[in-house]
């Protein structure tokens, strides 16, 4: 029961910062969102050259530095890694790609959802049947392996990267790119988006607040806890959205004056690909055991497994804008729909490969 | 069977509570679930009492031991 009201508080929480976001200056429904923060910092740091999404997002910095700092007092942290690293990384790439297609994480998809946007309920579905597709593997015994005590410089490792990286976003961003139209020149202010980061970070790392998890709770043992922060989120969002005038039900946000489409923001329309995006998304987290904001949030406890899906996220987001895999407002690519379908097969072949027999 | 012991150390989540659910399907008079974290320990003990047992656990080093009932 307290775990529950932590979760209905925290999602509350993350929802109305989500809104705050936006109001000061983030993409609309992007309040948070840890794919496109994650490929903001890659073209950032000059992995890919896609000019409009470039930018070192603080809040990814204080998600994972949020998360060691409460995990270090509450003696949460606790250097662990070794299962299936590789693996991991491959199914991290994976889950970037279809949240790229998609056009957003599992936390985007929420947001965007709270903001009116049918695609999302589309994406919705895609995720639940992708959690559906790994629950059957894991009810079969799915497992990456187990993971072991790791030495805590492994366990700080992924915090002194962030660390590094607010460092020369402060004191050298010349070394950096910045974008200056589209989503990745729309930013809150840096301090701002840093605090917001460490706060939800610290509410993640205290309630363990998984998009993935929750929905898998729910099919695999009828356990309504985390779910209640995912339903939280999006009912507190959703009322910040209306208040602030931000809530647009429909695909589209219907027609300007002079009769043209006016598009959800940052989305587009092409059902089936939302749909298998997200299904690729919802698969390759419940294969990682938990959402993409649930590996960073991991990586700062000191898990170094999580940490290598988050270099997979990463890498996976260069390779998104390098090889035109990624969607735009316009719908997906062609080569985008190919690596949709390949990293869906990829996936179903990690899962089926590691799944054993289980009886003792 | 009189005990089962489960151990999922070094397992993320939720295999702790797979392996704990398919456990209790064999009916036994008692369980023992070994497991490496905080968050393994709450998930499983909150199976557990929602599938009707009683819980308890002990710590032993980096581990716990979760007893149930």
């Amino acid at each position: 029961m307290k775990e529950k009201r932590n979760l209905l508080i925290g999602g509350g929480i993350v929802g109305a910062i989500a809104v705050a976001l936006v109001m000061l200056g983030n993409p609309k429904n992007m309040g948070f969102c840890i794919a496109c923060f994650i490929r903001d910092i890659a073209g950032g740091v000059g992995m890919h050259g896609a000019a409009i999404v470039q930018y070192v997002r603080p809040e990814v910095i204080g998600l994972v530095c949020g998360a060691f700092i409460v995990a270090l007092i509450k003696k949460d942290f606790a250097p662990r890694g070794g299962s299936s690293p590789l693996t991991r990384f491959i199914l991290g790439f994976g889950v970037m790609v279809g949240a790229l297609i998609f056009l957003g994480c599992p936390l985007r998809m929420a947001l965007r959802i709270a903001g009116g946007d049918l695609n999302a309920v589309v994406g919705l579905a895609g995720f639940i049947v992708g959690i559906l597709v790994g629950i059957f593997f894991l009810k079969k015994g799915f497992s990456l392996g187990r993971a072991y005590k790791q030495n805590q410089l492994e366990g700080v490792a992924m915090t002194g990267i962030n660390v590094a990286l607010l460092v020369i976003l402060v004191a050298f961003p010349s070394l950096l790119l910045f974008s200056e139209s589209g989503p990745g020149s729309m930013r809150a202010d840096m301090w701002i988006a840093l605090l917001a980061g460490l706060v939800v970070g610290a509410i993640a790392q205290r309630t363990r607040l998984c998009m993935v998890g929750g929905l898998r709770d729910v099919v695999l043992f009828k356990d309504w806890t985390l779910v209640c922060g995912f339903i939280a989120i999006i009912v507190i969002c959703a009322i910040g959205n209306i208040a602030t005038g931000n809530f647009h039900l429909g695909f589209t946000q219907g027609l300007n004056e002079a009769g043209e489409v006016i598009a959800q923001p940052v989305a587009h329309t092409q059902h089936l690909w939302n749909f298998l995006g997200m299904t690729v998304v919802g698969l390759g987290s419940v294969l990682l055991g938990g959402c993409p904001l649930r590996q960073l949030i991991l990586a700062g406890e000191g898990n170094s497994d999580s940490a290598i899906a988050v270099l997979g996220m990463f890498v996976g987001a260069a390779f998104c804008h390098n090889f035109k895999l990624a969607s735009s407002g316009a719908g997906t690519t062609p080569n985008g729909r190919i690596a949709c379908i390949v990293m869906l097969v990829v996936m179903l072949g990690i899962a089926a490969y590691n799944t054993k027999k289980s009886k003792a | 069977m009189a005990k089962i012991t489960v151990d999922a150390r070094g397992l993320s989540c939720p295999q702790p509570v797979v392996l704990t659910m398919e456990a209790l399907k064999q009916n036994a008079e008692a369980y023992e679930i070994l497991v490496d974290n905080q968050t393994a320990l709450n998930n499983v003990s909150r199976f557990a009492k929602n599938a009707g047992k009683t819980v308890s656990f002990t710590e032993s080093g980096d581990d716990y031991i979760i007893e149930v009932k």
